[in-house]
């Protein structure tokens, strides 16, 4: 069986102080899944945030918080509480933030296409367009996606940003996404 | 005996100890069961595998379910927090558990409580929660595959998904990863990394790589790195030295896989299945034992 690699980096995009020319603040969550529904929330409704690691000092393994224009934060919190996806803590910041992993890996299986973020690895049957494997990770919400995702074709099946929890989940997600990339050309 | 540590995709899966059993494509563990197919589940099935192949007692599992939110885990690290010290296990392998330092280092307490010190051997979430608290020095073993090793090679990152782009996530670059991982005391006292080569290692170097046979689909097949590492905690917990149990881990691995004759859609079930088989092989192939553990 051939294959070859491809690495391919995405864009990465300016951050808030370099935007807007203000300061920019954090919103911490208890559990990764929050923030993984305040982002949809966030940008969904066309605010300029991006999902990042937060500083050393809150970390506790599995993290992710939300960088945003400081001063909007009201406007922000005020949409979150409609939504009941309110934030344990509104942090300014001004070192910079952990970005999350920007690099693809993709291999050509020939019948198969894999595609890997950081730890995650999304397989797809280029025929069927079905997700045969889903492997790498080490959070518990790993096997869980795996399970509920492979069998799964690519256009309908559950999204690791609605039913994953951790940052394995968020990475899978990105994965999913550079597939539905891949696929669509 | 060897005890393993994880989680289920389950909601309903309670706390659960005891030995497990293989039914099919599933294991059961005192009137529970789950699919054997992927995370601990594949781990302990390559465990009861290598422990009948070797006629050993089967491991001990430590299970609860969790898909993600922590509870099961947070509740698995509470009971080994209090009870872990009452135990006698010589062998405790961690695996698919919520990255959480603070539960980690309450859980390495209990460890160091037993009468006793077993041999410990990280993989996936608890590995990372190791390598961030500071305390990757305390295990014996880690088996982390490319990505996982530029994770434990940035002095810097949390999560694997923090790791910096500088950090080339390669398998040429694997012996320079390792040798930053030991420079910044964030491996285990050995390393078994599996890749397109497997390599064992320790802090002075490299000890042993395995290229063969290469399959290259197992790459994309989830669970065939959880059983890699279930294999060699049976080894291990059989007696046989470290190096030399990640070795025939790795090539009992790669060559179950190659009687599987897979695909990228291949399920690890059908790899566990063979395990007996290539271990046979991989030990009748192996040279005799001069290490230790």
């Amino acid at each position: 069986m051939s294959f070859f690699n491809l690495f391919k980096r995405k864009t990465a995009p300016l951050s808030l102080n370099e935007t807007y020319g203000q300061g920019a603040g954090i919103l911490i969550f208890a559990h990764t899944s929050e923030v993984i529904r305040a982002e949809k929330v966030l940008k969904n409704a066309g605010w300029p945030i991006r999902v990042m690691g937060p500083p050393p000092e809150i970390q506790t393994g599995c993290d992710l918080v939300i960088e945003f224009p400081l001063m909007e934060k009201l406007r922000l919190l005020r949409l979150l509480k409609e939504v009941r996806t309110t934030p344990l803590a509104v942090v300014p910041v001004n070192s910079p933030l952990l970005q999350p992993v920007d690099l693809f890996q993709i291999k050509d299986f020939g019948d198969y296409l894999m595609v890997r973020a950081a730890n995650m690895k999304l397989t797809l049957d280029k025929t069927s367009r079905r997700i045969v494997n889903v492997s790498g990770g080490g959070c518990p919400d790993v096997p869980f996606l795996a399970q509920r995702m492979v069998g799964q074709i690519l256009e309908s099946a559950p999204l690791p940003r609605d039913i994953g929890h951790t940052l394995c989940g968020y990475a899978l997600q990105l994965a999913f996404e550079e597939m539905q990339r891949l696929c669509s050309q | 005996m060897l005890a393993v540590i994880g989680t289920v995709p389950d909601t309903d899966f309670p706390l659960t100890l005891g030995e497990p059993e293989l039914q099919g494509e599933r294991l059961a563990v005192a009137g529970h069961t789950c699919s054997l197919n992927r995370g601990t589940a594949a781990l302990l099935a390559a465990a009861v595998k290598t422990a009948q192949t070797l006629s050993h007692p089967r491991p001990w599992a430590y299970l609860i379910g969790d898909i993600g939110l922590g509870d099961g885990s947070r509740k698995l690290y509470e009971h080994l927090s209090r009870h872990l010290g009452e135990t006698d296990f010589s062998t405790l392998c961690f695996h698919y558990l919520m990255p959480d330092v603070d539960w980690h280092n309450k859980v390495l307490f209990a460890v160091q409580a037993m009468i006793a010190r077993p041999l410990l051997i990280a993989d996936a979430g608890f590995m990372y929660a190791a390598k961030m608290s500071g305390q990757a020095a305390e295990y014996d073993l880690f088996t982390p595959d490319v990505g996982e090793l530029a994770f434990l090679a940035d002095e810097k990152a949390p999560h694997p998904f923090y790791t910096r782009g500088f950090i080339l996530q390669d398998n040429n670059q694997a012996p320079d990863l390792m040798a930053r991982a030991y420079r910044y005391d964030n491996a285990a006292r050995y390393l078994l990394v599996k890749g397109k080569v497997d390599y064992v290692a320790d802090r002075h170097g490299i000890l042993a790589t395995v290229t063969e046979p290469h399959i290259a689909a197992l790459e994309a097949i989830g669970g065939t790195g959880d059983t890699i590492t279930g294999i060699a905690a049976a080894l291990i917990d059989a007696g046989m030295a470290i190096p030399k149990a990640a070795l025939i881990a790795a090539k009992a691995n790669r060559l179950a896989g190659f009687y599987a004759n897979p695909t990228p859609a291949t399920q690890v079930a059908a790899i566990i299945d063979l395990i007996p088989q290539a271990l046979k092989e991989a030990l009748a192939a192996s040279l005799p034992d001069n290490g230790s553990s």
